[in-house]
Order: structure tokens, then C-alpha cells, then sequence
């Protein structure tokens, strides 16, 4: 178990307010004129040795990722930071706890990661959902700006550095990085084509870097206590701490900072209380977040809770919203209800998407009860092979992941249904051509 | 210059092209929906999924990849198979299966790709979508339910018409392509986003449910409903031409044709002048050709004969009555039937010395009295390409929207001779600066317009930047042939006999002598005529038009002249006969020998080259632009008069009425 002093995130329970001072007992905005001072290509180094891979679900190095910024902006064409709060995925709600509770961990990673990168400003694009939390991030930007910490020569470092808060409207396409640029924009929140990638061409055309709430929020702390120790827990390759968000059949659901690579049995008996009628009564897990293909019981138990141990079991750690179903869940149901979330939330620009979630939802719907063919459950494999890698975001894969999943783990539970209901055991004919 | 593989034939491609282009460069086919080489690239239909290697392990769209040294590209694998099998049967899993009755059937992308491309049966056992009709105004027709969603019509409306006003609205399978408020779309070249759609969903309306396209005849010629040129394909059944399309040319039109030009065709079959009449007792009555004839040839005109050509007709209608006119001794000749007077010694200076093609490359341009809007659509489109490329845009004239940034310098011609600063500094730096005087302006400034020629450097040694906007298709032709008098059409009141060719704009009450009037529709000219022959409309008779450019180019006959009309040239040469001038010419070559003889540039179909030796005229112009020639893009000529469908538009597109639609 992660012992306390080694928490990034020290009041992301809200015992304590989330004020600029009481933030500033906790540590925050300690002397950030000396992080900034170590340069920016130190930053980056320090970020890079860290071993920090994104918090939004892809995983892609953080460092990394900063240091494609161009290392001298022009006048007409300054690097942005753009922020992602637009935390929508099913599952998913360690943003929102760091937002309402802590968000000046967030405004000083921001002031930090911005700097590291030469941005002239961060634009936080925050769930339009999320009333309570922007009010908070308003009121927090606004402290922040008063005790001039960002702004004009922000912490008193000769650097000029904007932080702008901007609320969605409901849309969880516009968590994809391109969307939110849309959206920003003032335009329909729909992924652009890449290339360019935005550290190329971005935010009104300049370079961005689009990072998640938590990778940002992290960064002052990993500066502050070193890349050591950091990187001192967790696999390697899947270094770090990480809020894991887990919800569902547990005794005691939540959000909790522990160490990357920790196992789903270890994570559940520490923080959970254990799994709702006991282990045995396990059904299966989705382990980060409704877009990843789920892991049955027997394979997810003792499988590391990170980015390669997920891999390894034919899923992914995503934004690490661990979902747990117990032996009560109607699982087909439950995968039927997230097609159907995708199928609503295509934003409908390229085909397979706009067409292949609709489809599949309505597969899943009759595979739910049962009015299907057997057939078509290989037919809905194929369909979801049609989508998966075709569409220009990875919503399609996302929409295409969780019944790929089902079908790979539960396709008995699939043709009993089919044959409860007297469906044909034979497979579809198919018209010679 | 990149240099790839595609499918083991190497190709170099130039810096900037994509994927897929590098495959057409090999000669490998594409499917595409949504990719439109002049339209912003979208990405969005993947259709086009290529495998390339190096790259992920997914197909990519070929479209939007830029091709990129040692890149190797795969059209034929399994995976790219696949990919386009799947797009194929998401696109048509949603689509109605309703091609016996759609007008797009036979010249659909959606059918030809699927057979080509597609899996040969459907799996989708659902219902599909339906989606409701919308309204997009009297030309567009919509049947969203048929719609794959591939932009093509919002990006032309946005980047090459310059409206907003198509967009798409919900999101996922619930997206819908509509208009604005689902008002009518306010943009004379609405038109295109008809050919663009890949589908059905956008269909020409006045030509609903009436042809196949298999059915017709496709006939190449050129359109003259504006001076541009614009080449287009007349495809006729029987008698009647059903459609005009346009063909491209790069030089003129692109692949763009307005709306007049595409959907005035139904006024060629109303209100035509089918036989002679003859004026008796204040009346017209139908008459023989012969009658007809006596009646002319009775004219005590003493050698004092005119002609008047109106805006439509061809060079070889005019050189017919230009014989005609000096072999009964008169002179008189004049195309400019509303009155303008400007100096025509050198043509250099009243033509479009840029080219059409070359606007695009301007980068300071001022408009002189010109709403090219609806003088010249498709020279307006070049102006907003030259925008995207940096051009600065300034305007004289009453302010209207001509579809871009303009910044207007009032209405005042005095500014010609003091212009602000903001412009020379402009021009000052511009490589290719541009002037372009619009008939408003050119009756009382063309002087003071030359005198820029010098002021702004205008003339280099690879440009001409001076231009004038004609509105007439057959100005530059006439004008070569000489139809053109000093004091403009005041010069011709006193004559005893004037042929009138087609020409409807006229102030008939001014002309006290004989009138005859040569043309095809019963409009003004024939309320005034004296006696009316009836002639052929443009898609009625091969024949030579000179844009403004002077880019002399030939169309073809589509259709013949309904009952006794003739080709006008040959009508002509008939009268020449009753009135004992006959004509040197029997057929339509002989004509074309006696005009390529006398004026040899129309010999040669591209550009006429015009000597740049502007005259010297008064470079100080006075006095204010009260407002444009056209009033009403719809209604400009006898033809588009006569067609209900170009009524309709000016109805409700310039005058704003509506109209109430039955259900179907």
C-alpha cells in the first residue's frame, strides 16, 4: 500500500478545502519561481527520467510528448497547452476529484508544464457536465490570478503565462484531443485528420500539446521530490502513482492514489473491502474505463494494474476506471448499454463510426434477449472488425473494444440466450455470388 | 519531389501530394466519396483506406496521408479489400434502396463504387434510417434519407461559394446536411453542390423526374448567359434540351457553372418565336418567310441601314448581318444596346487582360463599379482563391456582398485620381495587381481607370493587370467584328432599317425607322418589331463566342429551332436574296471562311491576342456609382425571362416571396 507521505494527491477526499491557502499548507505553489528556474529543457528531462506516461488512456510518454513543442515559438504562432477536463468516459471520475478538491495542483502543473513547453497559455477544457467543479476552477484560476501566481510574470518569474477556463457542452467526443480543439475553436466538436499532429499545427493553427488533468496535475510534485522517486514505484515502463477510480460490485467504492503495478487482488482487499459477495463471486472486470474490452474473473485477479500487465491480458489501464461486476450482472446488458453510449456519442462525421455504432448496438440489443442467430455473433465480430481502426479517432475502436471483449469471454452465455429463445443453430446462409 | 511505391510501380510525385494522388499517378484507381480535388480535404467517408507501409498496422486514408519519400502503398491487399468492402456496406446499410426512382440512378458514385468495390449482399437485418427532406430553395432538391454524409455540398458552400449556409447538424447517425433555418440557399451557384453529391441526396430540382440520364444526347458547347464562356454540355431528348452541365476547363469555368447558366435551359422551349410576323394595323400577324421578306425589301431605307446585336447571339450571326448591312449600304453597327459609349479603338483595353485562370494569381485587386457577384460569378470565385492566398481586395462602388472581405472606398469615381493610402501601399508590393472595371464604372471612367495603369504599375512585362467586366457573351466577338459606334447606340436611332439580333435591352421607342427583329423568344425586341424573323437560340446553332477575356471558343447545335425558326446566319442569307444583296456565303463554312478572312483571330479557337495600346483619354473621372446594370441576376436576358424556373429564383432568392411546396 502506498504509505501517505508518498501521496501526490492530499485532499482528494475534500477534508480539507480546496482553497489557494489551505493549498498552499498542503504544498502547493511552494516556491514555484524555483521550478521554474530550472530551465526548460530540465523540466522535460526531469518529466522524461520520471517515467510518467499519460494519465488520459493512451499512455504516451508525457516528456516526451512536451519536448515536440518547438523549442522557439514565433510571435504570430505561440505554443498552447491545452488541458484536458472533459473526463466523460463511463467509469471514470479521478479528474473531477482532482478539479473540485485540489485544483491548484492542477493551475501550478499547468503554469510548469506550460512553461517547460513555451506555451503563452493554458486553455482547461472542462466537461460542461462538470457545474460544481468549473465554478470551483473559476474561482481557484481567479485566486491564483490575484496572488499572482499565473498571469503576467507568473510567480514573480519574468514569465508571462494565461490560464483560461472553457466548459464544454456535453459532448464526449470532445475528450478527443482534435474535438477539443473543434470545440475551442468555437466549431463542431468532430476529430481532425492527423497529420498534422497539434504540436504542429493545433489551436488556431499553432503548436499544442493537449495533456490530461492528472499528467498535468503531477508534474509540480515530480519536480519538487525528484524523478527518483517517482519512478521508484510501479513496473518498469509503468512507473508512478496513479488514482485508480473503482466502482461497481465492491464493498467500498473509490478513488484512491496508489502505486502503478499494484494487483487487482491487492487494490480491491486495501481500498475496496473486498468484492461484493466475495471473490468467488466475481464476474468480470472492466479495468479502465468503458472502452477497453473487459477481463474476466479468473484472468484479472492477480494481473499488475498497469499499462503492460493489462496489455498482457487483452485490455488496457486506460484512465484506470476500474469497473466491477459481480455474478448478479446481466453482462450482456451491460456491454449493450455502453454500444449504446457510443452509438450516441459518434459525433457522425466519418462512416464506419456513424454507421457501424448504430449497427452494433442494435445487434447487442437482440443478442440481450436473445432474437439473434447464432451467426450473428460472428457477424458482429466481423462488424466490429470493420470499425475498429477505420474511423479517423479511436471512438470506433473504443465502440468496438467492449463487445470484442464479450464476445471473446462470454460467448456461451451469448448462444445460450440464442438458444433459449429456439434461435437457429445454424450459421447464416450466405447467396453464392 | 517525393518518389514512392505504389503497389511495386515507382512514382514521383511533387511536394505536397497525397497518397492518393501518387496512386492515380500510377494509374491505380481510388474510390472515393468524400475527396474532391477542389475542395478541402475531409478524410471523413474512408473509402479511399490504402495500406501503406511504413505506418501502423491499420489502413489509412490515402486522401489526407501525404505521399512521402520511400513510402510503399498497397491498393490490392486483403486488408485494403476488406476495408473498402466494410465502408461500402456501413454506407449502404442506411441507404435507401430506392435507385429505380432516384435521378441520380446511371451517374451515381454510390452505385458504380458498389459494384466495384462492394460485398455483393447486405447483412444488416435492421431498419434503416430515414431522414427528412429539407429545403434548400427553387433549385436544390433534397432526399436526405439517401445522404452519406461526405460534406462535399457544406465545403463548397463555404470555401468556393463563400455562403455558410449548408452545415451539418446533430451528430452520429442522427447527422443531417441542412440549410440554414432550412432557407433557401442563397448563392447563385448552388447548382454545384447538386453535381458534387455523390448520392442522390441532392438533386436538381427543376428537373425532377424528368429524364434518365442514359436517355440523352450530349451535345459540348458553350454558355451564353454571362461573357465568361462558361463550357458546358447540353444533354437533350428529341427536341427539347433537358440539362445543362458544366465541362471543365481550367482556364474558364473549372468545373462550375451558375445557376443561370445550368437551369435557364427550360426557358428554350417558352415564349419562342416559331414563325415570321409581319405588323399590320399595329398588330403582329404570323406571315410566310416570303411575306416576311417583300416586307423588308419594300423598305425605302436609302442606304441608311443598322444593326443591333443583342447580348446572345454568336459571331456568325453578326458577321451575317454585318455583310448584309454594307452590301445594302449602310455602316451602322453597335452591340451595346443600353447606351455605353466607352472608347473601343484598342480591345487590349476593355478586355480581361489577366485571364480568368490568372485572377486566382492576383494579390492586390481594386474592383472599379462591378458586383461581380452576379457580373461574373465565376470570376469572383477566382477572387476569393486569391484571397486564400494573400490577396488584398478594395472596391469602388455601392457596397454589397460579393462573398469576401472587401474593404470599399465609397461610390465616388473622383477617388480613381486620389486614392488612400492603404491602397498604393498594396499595390505598391503586389507582383500581380489587378483592376477590374465593371460596366458601372466604364462608361465614365474608363479614362481615369487606364490612367491607374501607370499610377499603380499595373502592366508588367509577363502581366497585364488592367480588366473590364462585360456582361454580354457576344461583347468581345462583336466588338471584333466592329460592332461598335462612336456615340454608342445614339448613332443608330435615325436609321431607316435596323436589324435587331436577339437584342431585348434596347430602348425601342428611341429607333423611329423600320425594325426588324432577328431572334428566338417573343420578349421586348419583338413587341417593338416591325416584322419578326424567327431565329436559333445558342443551343440551336453552331457557333464562335469570344469571352471577355477573348478567348474565342465554338459551340455545337444541341437541338434544332422549333417549327419555322432558323439558324439566324442562314436567315440572313435568305433576306439577302429578297432584297437582291445576296450574301458570299452558302453554308456555314463558306461564312466562317469569309469571317476567319476578315477578322483572322476568330480563325483559332483559345485566346485572341489583343494589343495593349490603351488610349489616351481624360484620367480624371467625377460623379458617383448610383448603383449596378443587373437588378436581377435571374431575369437577364430574354431566355432566362421565359424560363419558370429562373422566375421562380428571382422570385424568391432577389425578392424574397415564398413559396408553399405540395407533399409528395
Amino acid at each position: 500500500m502506498l504509505a501517505d507521505k508518498d501521496r501526490i494527491f492530499t485532499n482528494v477526499y475534500g477534508f480539507q478545502p480546496w482553497t489557494l491557502q489551505a493549498a498552499r499548507a498542503r504544498g502547493d505553489w511552494d516556491n514555484t519561481k524555483a521550478l521554474l528556474e530550472l530551465g526548460q529543457d530540465k523540466i522535460i528531462d526531469v518529466v522524461k527520467a520520471s517515467g510518467l506516461r499519460g494519465r488520459g488512456g493512451a499512455g504516451f510518454p508525457t516528456g516526451t510528448k512536451w519536448g515536440f513543442m518547438p523549442k522557439e515559438p514565433k510571435a504570430d504562432r505561440p505554443n498552447f497547452l491545452v488541458i484536458n477536463a472533459d473526463e466523460s468516459e463511463p467509469g471514470s471520475c479521478k479528474d473531477r476529484e482532482i478539479i473540485r478538491h485540489d485544483p491548484h495542483k492542477l493551475i501550478e502543473g499547468a503554469l510548469v508544464a506550460g512553461f517547460a513547453m513555451r506555451a503563452r497559455a493554458a486553455y482547461i477544457y472542462i466537461r460542461g457536465e462538470y457545474i460544481r467543479e468549473a465554478e470551483t476552477l473559476f474561482a481557484a484560476v481567479a485566486e491564483a490570478y490575484e496572488a499572482g501566481l499565473v498571469g503576467k510574470n507568473a510567480c514573480g518569474s519574468g514569465y508571462d503565462f494565461d490560464v483560461f477556463v472553457h466548459r464544454g457542452a456535453g459532448a464526449y467526443i470532445c475528450g478527443e484531443e482534435t474535438a477539443m480543439l473543434e470545440s475551442l475553436e468555437g466549431k463542431k466538436g468532430q476529430p481532425r485528420l492527423k497529420p498534422p499532429f497539434p504540436a504542429g499545427a493545433g489551436l488556431y493553427g499553432c503548436p499544442t500539446t493537449v495533456n490530461n488533468v492528472e499528467s498535468i496535475a503531477v508534474a509540480p510534485t515530480i519536480l519538487r521530490r525528484g524523478a527518483e522517486w517517482f519512478s521508484s514505484f510501479g513496473a518498469e515502463n509503468n512507473k508512478g502513482t496513479k488514482l485508480f477510480q473503482i466502482s461497481g460490485h465492491v464493498n467500498k467504492p473509490c478513488v484512491v492514489e496508489e502505486a502503478m503495478s499494484i494487483s487487482f487482488r491487492e487494490l480491491i482487499e486495501t481500498h475496496c473491502g473486498g468484492i461484493r459477495g466475495g471473490w468467488d463471486n466475481l464476474l468480470a472486470v472492466i479495468p479502465g474505463g468503458s472502452s477497453v474490452p473487459l477481463v474476466p474473473a479468473a484472468q484479472i485477479m492477480d494481473c499488475a494494474m498497469d499499462f503492460d500487465g493489462l496489455k498482457a491480458v487483452g485490455s488496457g489501464l486506460g484512465t484506470a476506471a476500474i469497473i466491477v461486476m459481480d455474478k448478479s450482472t446481466d453482462v450482456v446488458r451491460a456491454i449493450s448499454r455502453i454500444s449504446y453510449f457510443y452509438k450516441h456519442e459518434s459525433c457522425g462525421q466519418c462512416t464506419p463510426c456513424r454507421e457501424g455504432t448504430g449497427w452494433m448496438w442494435r445487434v447487442m440489443e437482440r443478442l440481450r434477449t436473445g432474437e439473434a442467430d447464432i451467426g450473428e455473433i460472428d457477424m458482429l465480430q466481423q462488424v466490429t472488425k470493420q470499425v475498429e481502426g477505420h474511423s479517423i479517432c479511436a471512438l470506433g475502436d473504443a465502440a468496438a473494444w467492449p463487445i470484442q471483449g464479450l464476445i471473446k469471454h462470454f460467448r456461451p452465455e451469448l448462444e445460450r440466450r440464442i438458444r433459449e429463445r429456439g434461435g437457429d443453430l445454424a450459421p447464416m446462409q450466405e447467396a453464392a455470388e | 519531389m517525393p518518389k514512392l511505391k505504389v503497389d511495386g510501380i515507382e512514382v514521383e510525385v511533387p511536394q505536397g501530394a497525397t497518397v492518393l494522388q501518387a496512386c492515380e499517378a500510377a494509374g491505380k484507381e481510388i474510390p472515393r466519396f468524400c475527396y474532391h480535388e477542389r475542395l478541402s480535404i475531409a478524410g471523413n467517408c474512408r473509402m479511399c483506406l490504402v495500406e501503406v507501409k511504413p505506418g501502423p498496422p491499420k489502413p489509412q486514408a490515402s486522401c489526407a496521408l501525404p505521399a512521402a519519400d520511400n513510402q510503399e502503398v498497397f491498393t490490392t491487399t486483403p486488408m485494403v479489400k476488406h476495408a473498402r468492402e466494410g465502408i461500402m456496406e456501413f454506407l449502404l446499410i442506411n441507404h435507401p434502396l430506392d435507385c429505380p426512382i432516384c435521378d441520380q440512378g446511371g451517374e451515381c458514385d454510390l452505385q458504380d463504387q458498389s459494384v466495384a468495390y462492394g460485398r455483393g449482399q447486405s447483412r444488416f437485418a435492421e431498419n434503416k434510417r430515414a431522414v427528412t427532406e429539407k429545403y434548400m430553395g427553387p433549385i436544390v432538391k433534397t432526399i436526405m434519407t439517401r445522404c452519406i454524409q461526405c460534406t462535399r455540398c457544406v465545403r463548397f458552400a463555404e470555401e468556393v461559394a463563400g455562403v455558410e449556409e449548408i452545415g451539418a447538424i446533430y451528430r452520429g447517425e442522427n447527422m443531417q446536411i441542412t440549410s440554414y433555418l432550412e432557407e433557401a440557399v442563397q448563392s447563385e451557384l448552388s447548382g454545384n453542390t447538386v453535381d458534387l453529391c455523390p448520392v442522390g441526396a441532392l438533386t436538381h430540382k427543376p428537373y425532377a423526374y424528368e429524364y434518365r440520364p442514359w436517355e440523352l444526347k450530349k451535345t459540348l458547347t458553350i454558355d451564353v448567359h454571362d461573357a465568361l464562356g462558361t463550357n458546358i454540355r447540353l444533354d437533350s431528348r428529341g427536341r427539347q434540351v433537358l440539362r445543362a452541365l458544366p465541362r471543365v476547363n481550367e482556364d474558364v469555368n473549372e468545373e462550375w457553372a451558375h445557376d443561370k447558366t445550368r437551369y435557364a435551359v427550360d426557358g428554350l422551349v417558352r415564349r419562342r418565336l416559331d414563325r415570321p410576323f409581319v405588323r399590320k394595323d399595329g398588330k403582329l400577324v404570323p406571315v410566310s418567310w416570303n411575306e416576311a421578306f417583300a416586307a423588308i425589301a419594300a423598305v425605302e431605307h436609302g442606304g441608311s441601314v443598322a444593326a443591333v446585336a443583342g447580348d446572345l447571339v454568336d459571331c456568325e450571326t453578326m458577321f451575317a448581318a454585318k455583310t448584309l448591312v454594307t452590301a445594302l449600304g449602310g455602316s451602322r453597327l453597335e452591340g451595346r444596346q443600353t447606351g455605353m459609349d466607352y472608347d473601343t479603338s484598342s480591345l487590349g483595353a476593355v478586355a480581361f487582360n489577366s485571364t480568368i485562370a490568372g485572377t486566382e494569381r492576383a494579390d492586390a485587386i481594386l474592383l472599379v463599379g462591378t458586383n461581380l457577384r452576379w457580373e461574373a460569378p465565376l470570376v469572383n470565385t477566382r477572387i476569393r482563391k486569391a484571397i486564400k492566398r494573400g490577396a488584398k481586395v478594395f472596391a469602388i462602388g455601392p457596397e454589397t456582398e460579393l462573398t469576401y472581405k472587401v474593404e470599399w472606398l465609397g461610390d465616388d469615381l473622383g477617388v480613381l485620381s486620389d486614392l488612400p493610402q492603404a491602397v498604393l501601399q498594396a499595390f505598391d508590393g503586389a507582383e500581380r495587381p489587378m483592376v477590374i472595371v465593371g460596366p458601372a464604372a466604364l462608361a465614365g471612367a474608363h479614362g481615369a481607370a487606364l490612367g491607374l495603369v501607370d499610377t499603380l504599375g499595373l502592366v508588367k512585362p509577363d502581366w497585364n493587370g488592367f480588366n473590364v467586366i462585360h456582361l454580354a457573351a457576344s461583347r468581345m466577338g462583336g466588338l471584333m467584328l466592329g460592332y461598335a459606334s462612336k456615340g454608342g447606340i445614339a448613332d443608330l436611332h435615325d436609321a431607316r432599317l435596323t436589324f435587331f439580333l436577339g437584342a431585348d435591352e434596347v430602348d425601342y421607342t428611341r429607333f423611329d425607322g423600320f425594325k426588324v427583329y432577328v431572334g428566338h423568344h417573343g420578349d421586348r425586341g419583338a413587341h417593338h418589331a416591325d416584322v419578326v424573323l424567327p431565329g436559333a437560340t445558342y443551343a440551336e446553332k453552331p457557333g464562335t463566342y469570344v469571352n471577355l477575356e477573348g478567348r474565342v471558343q465554338r459551340g455545337e447545335r444541341a437541338v434544332f429551332p422549333p417549327g419555322d425558326a432558323r439558324e439566324d446566319w442562314a436567315v440572313f442569307r435568305a433576306l439577302s436574296d429578297a432584297m437582291g444583296a445576296t450574301l458570299p456565303f452558302d453554308s456555314l463554312p463558306a461564312l466562317r471562311e469569309e469571317m476567319y478572312a476578315a477578322v483572322p483571330a476568330l480563325r483559332h479557337p483559345g485566346l485572341a491576342n489583343y494589343e495593349w495600346s490603351p488610349p489616351s483619354l481624360g484620367t480624371t473621372a467625377t460623379g458617383r456609382i448610383e448603383g449596378y446594370p443587373i437588378q436581377d441576376f435571374y431575369l437577364t436576358n430574354a431566355i432566362c425571362r421565359a424560363s419558370p424556373t429562373m422566375q421562380r429564383c428571382s422570385a424568391e432568392l432577389v425578392h424574397g416571396e415564398s413559396f408553399a411546396e405540395a407533399a409528395e
